[in-house]
């Protein structure tokens, strides 16, 4: 037990630490002065800003300090939970931005992966029951999961937002509005986070559907399902078996979606103008704010990590055949 | 099952070269018969065809202000123009090509990296197969979209290809994983094994007895990267990170939102690219189910 | 008689047309008999096994009758063999080792099978574990999931589970190859001892392996391609076989239990004939040495002695 988790653990923490490489080499190894480059390209108007500025970065950066030296000024910063000062939103330090913006992404992304995981599965199931269901769900299931997010998020803002005027199309509340624990600003925000969340939901759903079916296909071909079959065993104890079954590697498929799913969120946001990490990386970008992008990759592959690490612990709790190998039960 | 000739499934692949002949009629014949594969495989062509021949009847640039502006989709601008007058048409046209290319790219260097890994790592075991299969789960856990962004972010000039090569570079790793235990299984088997006692060269042992006996699961892997790596480079274009200067569908929908088509109601500038890039991605993952039951015969009743 | 099987035809359905995997298959199966079912694969033993229990989606019954007890089974009828399935059919299957659901503990895998048939699991709970005692489980392997046991242990099992309802015959299908030699005989070993003790009254023994059956069977039946080439008792089958076919079989024996399955039958040249278009005449012809003009019709299967029946022109010689 304590081995396997040691393992996984100790894949995240080399992925962290190649991650934070990752960030740490980017600037550096780009042609050019980081610090000049960045705040040239950033179009900062008022001199003595710039000066501050310039200042700030170069100490940040260290450039003059040899480049071990850099590396583990980077990861003394980290650990003291600085990524940094924002170059779009100066003084502001990065973390406080990216704290602000991650709400509003969490709060569209777990619905999301977990509504379109449940009923994604069954639908997958229900698919496999026959032919004609069958011939019916699976392409609509591989047209969704190729679907860009963006794409069906612009589909679905104009059709509900502005064709059908049902619901707003950009912004996570009014601007009217200031955050408040009124019943008045959580419809707002509930009818800004519907179609972010809806369009989202849709081309996830494609994929587990999908997933269930080929792995349910499978486990009704597997041996224990035809012995119990030839002792006459009904349709649906089989059938059960076989959805349980079915559904552990989707417990790991949800691991390896993650990654993709992220990314639809990111772009999702962006098409609704969604105040979470997706717009704020478009803004970053926009403004040539590196530390900021930096700083959300950084706290992005961090969530990745915790949340592997959840879903490991999970698949261990839930397949008997892992528990047993680890317990290390007789034989 | 095992035991009445004649069967599908029960020629023994390159035992005899009419046993091998008869395999692959059969395999053209339940090709012939499978609705998945042909829809799957006619869409794509038909875009390719457009993505290839297209240009060709267009005689101004796709990104040209040549029009008038907004309009909806007519005879003379198939699919309208955009607010600059831009024939979206030609966009589109030029967009898929493009498309094509990334996928082709993105998707083949993706493809390389992984089987690579996953042969030498399934084929080779020990400790070499511990440091790549380390390597896989690394890449796998990175979020590769986030990577890609911040990489890119910093380039100053950004071409089709370097974007494929950066995309090739994050999507291979569950290909590497599949190949592995792909090959795990058969490097056990005996003509692996003879190849391995007649001192072959490792690589001649993939490329000559492990490669050729997974060549329609190899086939299917290059069809979901090449997927994978159009639905990544859209998304890298819808933020800006495509390609400066260049015509694709994703940065058609960045223009489209940029310059709020939505808001304005000029749906026949967003519509175009999103359905291009569904309609060829869902067509290659259909066409992918098809060739699956065409190669195994177990799929091939529910 | 338990089992009365007449004219049995099953083919298969494929892109070239039906493969006549069954082409008239006659034989009976005594009380308490166990018969061990041999040839080279591709013969139709496993399609005559499986015909009597289930038919899969591929295979239809074309012809012919089987009687169980003197009741007839509905064989091509899917839904109206379930209430003989298990209860008076049942089967170890080839795949034992992977023949129990990997994420459920044994028992309650039994009890959930017994109670989806109409058992109460409490009213042969007892016998369960008295049986699992004589093939020297220990009963607690039903709180176990099956990764925690051994094959052989799985095997065991699994011969326990499939005969928990005294069925009047049951098949066991090639249940012993995937075992090493003295697990071999120890399966061997107990399954004779439930037909002795009346857990069940008649078996088939499907294999590859001649020297395996005369271990255990009463009865050994030799088939080629699709059809039956002779019966007779074990003894009869190794000391005096008529058939050309089972002759060239038993001389391809070696010592017993010595070697693996696939050398047996190389000393055999040629390969049996396809059963899409079957031949004419005897289907043994062009492998046969003794064959000649007269082999060009069809060879009944005669009784040569009580009890030893031949599909051969040459028996005499």
């Amino acid at each position: 037990m304590w081995r396997y988790i040691g393992r996984k653990l100790g894949i995240y923490g080399i992925t962290f630490v190649v991650a934070v490489t990752i960030n740490w080499m980017i600037p550096r190894f780009m042609p050019g002065d980081p610090v000049r480059s960045m705040l040239s390209r950033a179009s900062v108007s008022d001199p003595e800003a710039l000066e501050r500025m310039t200042a700030y970065y170069n100490e940040v950066f260290g450039l003059d300090t040899p480049l071990h030296q850099q590396y583990f000024a980077f990861w003394a910063g980290l650990f003291r939970g600085d990524l940094g000062v924002s170059v779009w939103l100066y003084p502001e330090p990065v973390v406080d931005i990216i704290l602000r913006h991650v709400p509003f992404t969490l709060g569209l992304l777990l619905p999301a992966i977990i509504l379109s995981w449940i009923i994604g599965n069954r639908l997958g199931a229900f698919a496999a029951r026959s032919k004609v269901l069958d011939n019916t769900v699976l392409p609509i299931g591989y047209i969704l999961t190729a679907t860009p997010y963006m794409w069906l998020a612009l589909l679905l803002a104009w059709a509900l937002g502005v064709v059908g005027g049902f619901f707003p199309t950009a912004g996570g509340y009014s601007f009217a509005l200031t955050p408040s624990w009124t019943w008045g600003f959580f419809t707002n925000l509930v009818s800004h986070w519907f179609l972010p969340f809806l369009s989202m939901f849709v081309v996830a759903l494609g994929g587990w559907a999908i997933g269930m079916r080929n792995m349910i296909i499978y486990e009704l071909e597997a041996d224990y399902s035809n012995y119990l079959q030839a002792l006459g065993a009904p349709r649906r104890l089989i059938r059960r078996y076989a959805f349980r079954n079915a559904m552990l590697p989707q417990i790991t498929g949800l691991a390896v979606q993650l990654g993709t799913i992220i990314a639809g969120a990111l772009l999702t946001e962006v098409v609704f103008n969604y105040p979470g990490l997706g717009t704020l990386i478009l803004n970053s970008l926009n403004n040539n704010d590196f530390f900021l992008l930096q700083g959300i990759f950084l706290f992005v592959v961090v969530g990745v990590l915790i949340a592997n690490f959840i879903i490991d612990i999970v698949y261990v709790l839930v397949d008997p055949r892992t528990r047993v190998r680890m317990t290390g039960g007789a034989s | 099952m095992t035991d009445v000739p004649g069967t599908p499934g029960t020629a023994d692949p390159g035992t005899t070269g009419a046993g091998g002949e008869r395999r692959t009629s059969e395999t053209l014949y339940y090709a012939r018969r499978n609705p998945k594969l042909l829809i799957g495989a006619s869409i794509v062509l038909l875009l390719l065809g457009i993505g290839l021949i297209g240009p060709l009847f267009i005689d101004h640039g796709p990104n040209q202000y040549i029009g008038p502006q907004s309009t909806p989709p007519s005879g003379e601008y198939w699919l309208g123009t955009t607010s600059f007058g831009q024939d979206v048409w030609a966009q589109f046209v030029h967009g898929l090509r493009s498309t094509f290319l990334t996928g082709t790219l993105g998707g083949g260097i993706a493809f390389l990296i992984g089987t690579t890994v996953g042969f030498v790592a399934g084929y080779k075991g020990g400790i070499v197969d511990e440091i790549l299969n380390m390597l896989t789960n690394v890449v796998l856990v990175l979020p590769g979209m986030v990577v890609l962004i911040v990489a890119v972010a910093y380039l100053d000039v950004r071409g089709l290809v370097v974007q494929a090569l950066f995309i090739g570079l994050t999507s291979w790793p569950w290909a590497a994983r599949a190949v592995r235990s792909q090959t795990l299984s058969l490097a056990s088997r005996d003509y692996v094994d003879l190849a391995r006692l007649s001192g072959r060269r490792t690589w001649r042992i993939i490329t000559s007895e492990l490669a050729p006996n997974m060549s329609s699961y190899l086939v299917m892997s290059f069809i979901l990267l090449f997927g994978g790596a159009v639905l990544i480079a859209a998304g890298l274009d819808f933020i800006g990170l495509g390609p400066a200067g260049g015509v694709s569908l994703g940065l058609m929908l960045e223009s489209a939102v940029a310059w709020s088509a939505l808001q304005l109601g000029l749906w026949w500038w967003f519509i175009p690219p999103g359905a291009g890039i569904t309609l060829l991605v869902g067509s290659m993952y259909i066409l992918n189910v098809g060739l699956d039951e065409v190669f195994n015969p177990k799929l091939r009743e529910l | 008689m338990t089992l009365r099987v007449n004219d049995l035809k099953v083919h298969y359905r494929t892109l070239r047309g039906d493969v006549h995997a069954l082409d008239g298959v006659d034989f009976e199966l005594a009380d308490g008999e166990i018969m061990g079912l041999a040839g080279e694969s591709g013969c139709g033993k496993t399609t005559l096994g499986k015909s009597l229990i289930r038919l899969d989606g591929r295979m239809r019954h074309v012809g012919g009758t089987v009687e169980l007890d003197g009741e007839e089974l509905p064989i091509a009828d899917d839904r109206a063999m379930v209430p003989f399935r298990y209860h008076r059919v049942s089967l170890i299957p080839q795949y034992a080792m992977s023949a129990l659901n990997p994420t459920r503990k044994i028992g309650r895998m039994i009890d959930e099978l017994l109670r989806s048939r109409g058992v109460r699991p409490r009213k042969v709970a007892d016998e369960l574990r008295r049986r699992l005692e004589l093939v020297g489980l220990e009963p607690d392997v039903l709180g176990r999931y099956p990764i925690e046991l051994s094959g052989g242990m799985k095997q065991r099992v699994v011969m326990v589970m499939s005969t928990l309802l005294d069925p009047s015959l049951l098949i066991a299908d090639e249940a012993t190859s995937a075992l090493d030699v003295s697990t071999q005989r120890s399966v061997v070993e107990s399954l004779v001892g439930f037909r002795d003790r009346g857990y069940v009254k008649s078996m088939i023994f499907v294999t590859h392996d001649i020297s395996l059956v005369h271990q255990m069977a009463d009865t050994v039946m030799v088939m080629y391609a699709g059809r039956i080439a002779e019966k007779a008792s074990t003894r009869t089958i190794i000391e005096a076989p008529r058939h050309p076919y089972t002759r060239m079989l038993i001389g391809a024996l070696p010592e017993v239990g010595t070697t693996t399955s696939d050398t047996r039958l190389e000393g055999i040249p040629g390969t049996p004939p396809g059963l899409l278009d079957p031949p004419v005449g005897c289907r043994f012809r062009a492998r046969c040495p003794l064959a000649s003009e007269e082999c060009l019709r069809t060879p009944p299967l005669t009784e040569v002695a009580p009890g030893h029946r031949v599909a051969c022109w040459k028996t005499g010689a």
